[in-house]
């Protein structure tokens, strides 16, 4: 007999909302992310064989093929496509460079009702603003390790 | 000829493999914990860094071209072979090469994201 504190209640609850999920499909999860992943990463390929044919080499070839990629998935974002893919592809939608184009676009055009500059721009960077916060700060720690080691 | 057809096809296929890998691993992780994509994202990031830091990155780049550059752990590796390249040069380039490599990305990500808000409305998430 459990009593009927409030931390019981809690668990009780969560313990009850675990029996009514669906079970979690592994197998056909990890199948879809490692599929559409590679495909993305292969679009990526294309793209860079694509711009070496065209001339571009080293850094310039590497920026652009980001570039490229982060606009298709801002516009497969906008067009709402991206979202599609996303609930069926799980991490591999994430994790590519694209995932990254997405978790920019969709609060900006979301959050546009609450104004452009709070709305719009602010929340831009629910997402993004973290990755670039530990990315620089971790890319500065790298540069300083290796300038005095 | 042949062999450079058939060279490009497996520069396609290791592409696949460990790009595809990346995002196995990302969803492994998500299926047995509660992390969400955010969280997932810094963490790859980070240990994109991390890698690179320690010189195991940049064999994966070379082995498989855009499986190991697109998937957001190759923007850490964009960030930190910026700041090990500026160290080179000095302190300056040292703190500030790691920004300055990311910049491609960070400026598209934003302008686009801008036009894409000002073309597109919020459209009600159907399931």
């Amino acid at each position: 007999m459990t009593g009927r504190t409030r931390e019981n209640l809690n668990t009780n609850y969560l313990n009850y909302v675990k029996t009514q999920d669906p079970p979690t499909k592994h197998l056909k999860n990890c199948a879809a992310a490692f599929g559409v992943g590679g495909l993305i990463c292969c679009i990526g390929q294309f793209i860079r064989y694509m711009l070496q044919y065209a001339g571009l080499t080293g850094d310039e070839l590497a920026g652009s093929t980001s570039v490229i990629l982060i606009f298709l998935g801002c516009l497969l974002t906008g067009l709402g496509v991206y979202d599609r893919i996303g609930r069926y592809a799980g991490a591999g939608s994430i994790v590519p460079i694209t995932g990254f184009a997405n978790s920019v676009t969709s609060p900006a055009i979301e959050f546009k009702t609450e104004g452009w500059i709070y709305g719009m721009a602010a929340k831009m960077f629910t997402v993004a603003g973290a990755i670039i916060v530990f990315g620089v700060f971790s890319g500065v720690l790298v540069g300083l390790i290796y300038l005095f080691v | 000829m042949e062999a450079e057809i058939l060279a490009i096809f497996l520069q396609y296929l290791k592409a696949f493999a460990v790009g595809g890998g990346i995002c196995l691993i990302a969803q492994i992780i998500i299926n047995f914990t509660d992390l969400t994509a955010g969280k997932i994202l810094v963490y790859f990031m980070l240990a994109g860094v991390v890698l690179t830091a320690v010189g195991l990155y940049q064999p994966l780049v070379d082995f498989a071209g855009a499986g190991a550059t697109v998937p957001i752990s190759g923007f850490g590796y964009l960030l930190a072979n910026g700041a090990i390249k500026g160290a080179e040069r000095g302190f300056f380039y040292a703190i500030t090469g790691s920004l300055t490599a990311a910049s491609a990305g960070v400026t598209a990500a934003v302008v686009f994201a801008f036009i894409m808000a000002l073309i597109f409305k919020s459209r009600t998430k159907r399931n």
